[in-house]
């Protein structure tokens, strides 16, 4: 998969008339087709190709964490050895209750955590049971960690790309 | 929500097929028609309960650039940081955490130069510094909430 990856002008207006949403009607990409100007074929064919390069992640709904009941959403943040950050990411990625999960530099003397995961629960009770798993998982690798709340959305418009 | 609603956000989740009827094609995995699957995704969207359905694009494979970002900002100045950071158009996602580093915003641009311009403007604008957190590598994103 290449990183270079990049758009054309066609892929560009695909990505501008779907990146709000597709629209919710019997044949979608057909209603894009019409918008873009192009046959239906060809969205579905570069649609295609997109998920396969990796510059669509996948096509698909994203709940509401808080109205699925998920009120407690706590971004973990470790101190752990940069040369095993790789091996536990994979590990800890691999909970299923983990949605996002990253390296990231230290700001020393402030900020000493490379590695972000982001954690979902019911209430914060459940996320610090669920931070303990990790912390079993990391073990004595675990120079220390945090977990962050968030009090307030302050913004969240998602990804846009300018016309 | 309902049974039916339950498994359209488990279910949705997972993907949409990109062909000619998508929706009646995850239609006839739950048991259900075409009409009242497009109909209970609209309602789900406008109830708040979905807040997206579509592609989720990948900023960086588009040429993009995606970051953490974070600053402390004393309670007493929070508001007026706030406006000043949410009115920048590449901050996407903007969060209060209970921290000394109490303002989280994510910032969403087309290049590496639209990046750092929008970090030196909120640094110039806010007069507070900018702990820039870009991602070194990513492990996993998505999850599958059980609805």
């Amino acid at each position: 998969m290449t990183l270079e990856t990049t758009l054309d002008e066609i892929d560009r207006r695909i990505v501008l008339a779907t990146q709000s949403g597709l629209p919710l009607e019997p044949q979608p990409y057909h209603a894009v087709a019409r918008q873009v100007g192009i046959p239906a074929e060809e969205v579905m064919a570069r649609m295609r190709r997109m998920l396969e390069s990796g510059m669509i992640r996948r096509i698909g709904v994203v709940p509401n964490h808080y109205a699925l009941g998920y009120k407690a959403n706590g971004m973990t943040v470790w101190d752990v050895p940069d040369e095993r950050v790789d091996e536990l990411g994979e590990k800890v990625g691999a909970l299923e209750f983990v949605s996002h999960c990253y390296q990231r530099p230290r700001h020393l003397p402030d900020w000493p955590y490379n590695f972000f995961a982001m954690v979902h629960g019911h209430d914060r009770g459940e996320v610090e049971e669920l931070v303990r798993r990790i912390a079993e998982l990391i073990g004595a690798a675990d120079r220390g960690h945090e977990i962050l709340y968030s009090t307030r959305i302050l913004k969240k418009t998602g990804l846009r790309i300018g016309g | 929500m309902d049974e039916l609603d339950r498994a359209i956000i488990n279910e949705l989740q997972g993907g949409f097929p990109v062909c000619d009827h998508p929706f009646a094609e995850v239609a006839a995995r739950l048991y259900t028609t075409e009409q009242e699957l497009i109909s209970r995704v609209d309602l789900l969207l406008k109830g708040g309960i979905l807040s997206r359905f579509g592609p989720m694009y990948h900023a960086e494979r588009m040429g993009g650039s995606l970051s953490l970002a974070a600053m402390k900002i004393p309670d007493s100045d929070f508001e007026r940081v706030a406006q000043i950071v949410n009115a920048i158009p590449e901050v996407a996602h903007n969060y209060a955490r209970d921290h000394a580093l109490s303002m989280w915003f994510v910032l969403a641009t087309e290049t590496p130069r639209q990046h750092a311009a929008a970090l030196e403007r909120i640094e110039r604008e806010t007069g507070y510094p900018v702990y820039d957190m870009p991602k070194i590598k990513e492990y996993f994103i998505g999850l599958k909430l059980a609805a």
